[in-house]
């Protein structure tokens, strides 16, 4: 959970928008070292549930990124103006709008996928892992290099969670993003003609009660330090 | 009544069948007695902003039956602030609940510690009251379902810090230990509540 790059101070002379190797690894750092789900263990709280199917995982991805991105990127310019008593109301407030924003415009966009996520959107206001992000990054950084970072973390946020949802629709309904990918589909007693790939799988209903989702965590966290084990911590 | 407090603690249980409150669950799982403190925070803090919750979104914020309606004189829908004020209530009555605790009961305030403020950001919170106005309850409704999952936390909490204590003794593959086989063992206990899925709980209750 701890975060070294709090530290990396900017050079004052540094470009508003420079792109350089440090930006980079902004970006590309929660992908695996610093990963938001498997390393910092923040974020689980609201997004687990959402993973039987990809589509709605896609949806939150995308939400997640949006949130945390603008979030940094308005407490970052704000960082210098915050009492530092009040901070913590002060984020709630601005990620509430962002989300409400998210909220409106996916209702009006697709609202199927609003119903299907329901409380899980709103939930995004006490993902941890915005929050956690704000206090250890946006604060203390310039608006610039706060947005990538928040950026970064979103995506291997997402990536977590879009992995997730694959293993969980494609074994627990043998399809992906609803197109039958292995097993046979529902109505196949009837309509013979669709036959399937790989015919004789039946669905792993396990896959899509929410345990599934501890346990493929787990998996994954597993594999992760198996192949980098200076990721093991030390209790 | 009773049958949605029993439906909140053990068959729809805000950590293990919807993984609300991951948060604190997996860092303040360690050991038994810090998770006492947090789950009997979360219990209290979850019944006392579900029904303030419940009185702001049904006279304040639904256009058929706010007050605000009424002085107008045409339906106000402000829905869209249901987030932000949810969030402030639970803010204030954390801060209020804690301070509460400092002044009456010094010893459970130092207990508790920093885990207090931290319920602000515990999802079974925000979770228990989107989930109140999704599901439509009613005020007793919504404070039974308040006690309910909060009682439903506690119970999570204190049945993994309980196994987290007992499993240091266990030889674990080094990369799965601490975080990964914490995630397997909330998988299995998610799995374990499931065999009470079955019940219905408004046949255990005689009704009158």
């Amino acid at each position: 959970m701890a975060d070294t790059q709090t530290d990396v101070a900017v050079k004052p002379k540094d470009k508003a928008f420079a792109f350089g190797k440090k930006e980079k690894a902004l970006i590309t750092d929660p992908f695996n070292d610093n990963n938001p789900i498997t390393i910092q263990v923040l974020g689980i709280c609201s997004a687990l549930a959402v993973t039987t199917l990809v589509l709605p995982s896609v949806v939150m991805s995308i939400a997640v990124v949006f949130v945390i991105a603008f979030s940094a990127l308005i407490i970052s310019l704000l960082r210098n103006s915050i009492p530092k008593q009040v901070r913590m109301i002060v984020q709630l407030v601005v990620i509430a709008t962002l989300v409400t924003v998210v909220e409106l415009v996916l209702k009006a966009l697709n609202y199927d996928v609003y119903k299907q996520l329901s409380v899980f959107i709103g939930l995004i206001i006490t993902n941890c892992i915005v929050m956690g992000r704000l206090e250890a990054f946006s604060m203390a950084n310039r608006p610039w290099r706060s947005f990538l970072d928040g950026l970064g973390n979103g995506l291997g946020y997402g990536a977590i969670l879009i992995i997730i949802a694959v293993v969980r629709e494609l074994f627990g309904k043998g399809s992906l993003l609803g197109y039958q990918i292995i097993g046979n589909t529902d109505d196949f007693m009837i309509n013979t003609t669709t036959s399937w790939m790989f015919g004789w799988y039946a669905n792993n209903n396990l896959m899509v009660l929410p345990a599934a989702a501890m346990f493929i965590v787990g998996i994954i966290i597993w594999i992760q330090r198996s192949m980098y084990p200076r990721l093991v911590d030390a209790s | 009544m009773l049958d949605i407090f029993l439906k909140a603690a053990f068959i729809e249980n805000m950590v293990l069948a919807y993984f609300l409150g991951m948060c604190s669950y997996l860092a303040v799982s360690k050991t038994v007695k810090t998770a006492v403190g947090l789950g009997l925070a979360v219990i209290f803090v979850l019944g006392i902003t579900l029904p303030i919750n419940w009185v702001i979104s049904t006279y304040l914020l639904e256009p058929s039956t706010s007050v605000l309606s009424g002085i107008i004189g045409q339906e106000t829908d402000l829905t869209f602030l249901r987030f932000i004020l949810f969030i402030a209530v639970i803010a204030s009555m954390v801060q209020l609940v804690e301070m509460m605790i400092e002044k009456f009961s010094p010893a459970l305030y130092i207990s508790l510690g920093i885990f207090l403020p931290l319920i602000t950001v515990n999802c079974a919170i925000l979770g228990g009251s989107l989930f109140m106005v999704a599901r439509e309850y009613n005020f007793a409704e919504s404070l039974s379902f308040g006690f309910g999952s909060g009682f439903g936390f506690f119970l999570a909490i204190v049945a993994i810090a309980a196994i987290r204590e007992k499993l240091r003794y266990s030889d674990i593959p080094p990369a799965l230990r601490g975080l990964g086989i914490a995630f397997i063992l909330t998988g299995l206990m998610g799995i374990a509540f499931m065999s009470l899925m079955g019940i219905d709980p408004g046949n255990i209750i005689p009704q009158k």
